[in-house]
């Protein structure tokens, strides 16, 4: 796709997604608008991860462990400060600088892919099992009980300059959707800029950027820190649709989701991962409502599917299949143009009668 | 007017396990010089390219490049001193545009501005200017070669080091490539890892025969060419 399509799609996004902003309190009822907000807070989650593997080639099989280290920082803070902003900002910072520090061990320890997908879901998982096991009064942050398998309440998020008012949740979904269009669209700019090209070209080929003079490490380490804060916000925006962290926050089921969205949205894109992320949400909770199929098993099956028909994702496939179309119809009447018959000079020399 | 020793190696030694690829190799480059090593397969040439660049850590032994010891040093480190490398395999952006491939080394030392009239300069240069918007892994082995030879000149290096630049080309793009390390010899020094003869013949001064990882004899083509143990090792085969 050129660039000026592009900016067409991401205006036309960007147009779409401020009405649905602005739109969805007045139509919808409140308990859709609760649940879009948590979904809007994983499509983060997936946006984050679409950038660092889909940009910077970086397999996190653990994306969860800045997610939840997130939500966890947000809950202890906010419990403890009374005001949420800066719970925010300290939930992100602490999220990236989780990020940075695993990160600076696989990538100056220059682990393979595998080996770092694995690292990281290791991670994740360990962060589940220690969260699991701080039950009872002894495990306390200040304020804030850590309540191991139960979690410990999320506070809601409080206007910025006056922490008495509580945020409605409509104003909620707004702030999410908000921060869901700021990210994506920060990401976009992040992925034009010279850092995202220079990581595009690492992902491609890690010995040609470095025999160039890029330092691939430190590249890597920056994608990963802000894909790490990214998480984080998601981590935030989904602790305060659900109420509550727990450290399921950490488990595999919603490591691997996040993984299951970007293939099924498509790596390579920022769209994808976010549009992966709402249609499974979509899914799961319809398949909530029946009781013929387990729902798990349905996801599995979309996955496989998804893997052997279209493994790169929808929106790559989209995206070639509206390729295709556009040089087919041109091919189409340059054929045209080839056929009708050629206005040159008529023959000069008439057969003798 | 005595010229400055821009590259130099003390006693380098590389060994895998039991094999000793190279031996000890006292190796000097002058500045402006264009200096080809040749050598029969599992010489060692490729092995030294690599301390060179920062690819490898020699077992032992020194890599000075200038008066700076770069010596196990990281590839972009080597790379941010000003050298310019291209390794054996073509090592590009499959996935990336022409144009791109270009731009991101250009990008690393110039500014924005300076980056994109570079791009422009240097896709001409290697006449890739019909095809700039393709991606690199749908292109010819030549070109693809001519792209990476693009990424090495947009970065404007003082020093330029190739391993195989003309490895699989026709006979017409080995001469047009023969015309762009011209030309970048005009504002660099270069180290050539050859197998071309021709190729080298066309090119170098002066060439560096190795043989069983160490320096066999330096000089002009037609010296070496008359020695009687390079005949032997290599050159008998051949011609």
């Amino acid at each position: 796709m050129s660039r000026a399509a592009e900016d067409r799609w991401l205006i036309a996004l960007a147009v779409l997604g401020v009405v649905t902003m602005v739109g969805a309190p007045q139509v919808l009822q409140l308990f859709t608008i609760i649940n879009l907000t948590t979904a809007i807070g994983l499509a983060l989650l997936g946006l984050s991860l679409g950038l660092i593997w889909g940009y910077g080639g970086i397999l996190c099989f653990g994306q969860t462990a800045f997610f939840g280290a997130g939500a966890y920082t947000y809950a202890v803070a906010a419990q403890n400060w009374g005001d949420t902003t800066g719970a925010i900002v300290a939930a992100v910072l602490a999220a990236a600088a989780v990020a940075a520090a695993l990160g600076y061990f696989m990538f100056w320890g220059r682990i393979s892919d595998v080996y770092l997908g694995v690292t990281t879901l290791t991670v994740t998982l360990i962060f589940f099992n220690l969260l699991r096991r701080t039950s009872g009064p002894d495990y306390r942050i200040g304020r804030a009980l850590l309540g191991g398998f139960n979690g410990t309440a999320a506070p809601p998020l409080r206007l910025p300059w006056d922490d008495r008012v509580i945020l409605s949740p409509q104003a909620m979904f707004y702030v999410a959707s908000g921060v869901l269009l700021l990210a994506f669209f920060g990401c976009v700019a992040l992925v034009r800029s010279r850092f995202g090209r220079v990581c595009v070209a690492i992902r491609e080929n890690e010995t040609r950027a470095e025999l160039l003079g890029y330092d691939s490490r430190l590249y890597k380490l920056g994608l990963f820190s802000i894909g790490g804060g990214l998480a984080g916000l998601a981590g935030v925006l989904v602790a305060n649709g659900i109420g509550r962290v727990t450290p399921d926050l950490f488990n595999l089921s919603y490591a691997a989701q996040a993984i299951i969205w970007v293939i099924v949205g498509g790596r390579g894109t920022l769209i994808g991962p976010v549009l992966g992320a709402f249609g499974v949400f979509w899914l799961t909770s319809w398949l909530g409502t029946q009781s013929y199929f387990n729902s798990n098993m349905v996801l599995g099956l979309v996955l496989i599917l998804f893997v052997l028909l279209l493994p790169r994702g929808v929106v790559p496939a989209l995206v070639e299949l509206a390729t295709r179309r556009r040089r087919g119809a041109l091919g189409r009447a340059e054929r045209l143009r080839a056929r009708r018959p050629k206005a040159g000079p008529r023959r000069a020399l008439q057969p003798a009668e | 007017m005595r010229r400055e020793t821009v590259l130099q190696t003390h006693d380098l030694s590389m060994r895998f396990g039991g094999v000793v690829a190279n031996d000890r190799v006292n190796f000097a480059l002058k500045a402006g010089e264009l200096r080809c090593l040749i050598g029969p397969n599992g010489a060692g040439k490729s092995t030294f390219f690599k301390c060179l660049t920062g690819q490898l850590k020699p077992s032992e032994g020194r890599v000075l490049i200038r008066d700076l010891d770069t010596t196990g040093a990281e590839p972009h480190a080597v790379a941010g001193l000003g050298v310019g490398i291209k390794t054996q395999v073509p090592n590009v952006f499959d996935a990336l545009s022409v144009e791109e491939n270009i731009w991101l080394a250009a990008r690393r030392w110039l500014d924005a501005p300076r980056a994109k009239a570079a791009t422009a300069e240097t896709v001409e240069r290697v006449r890739l200017g019909d095809i700039r918007r393709r991606p690199v892994g749908t292109l010819a082995h030549g070109q693809r070669q001519w792209v990476e030879l693009g990424m090495v000149v947009a970065a404007r290096p003082w020093l330029v080091l190739l391993d195989e630049p003309a490895a699989g080309m026709t006979e017409e793009e080995t001469a047009f490539t023969a015309d762009i390390i011209r030309e970048i010899n005009r504002t660099a020094s270069l180290i050539i890892v050859e197998h071309d003869m021709a190729f080298v013949r066309a090119l170098a001064d002066i060439v560096t025969v190795f043989h069983r990882g160490a320096i066999l004899i330096e000089g002009s083509m037609d010296a070496v060419s008359a020695d009687p143990t390079v005949r032997e090792v290599y050159l008998g085969h051949k011609h």
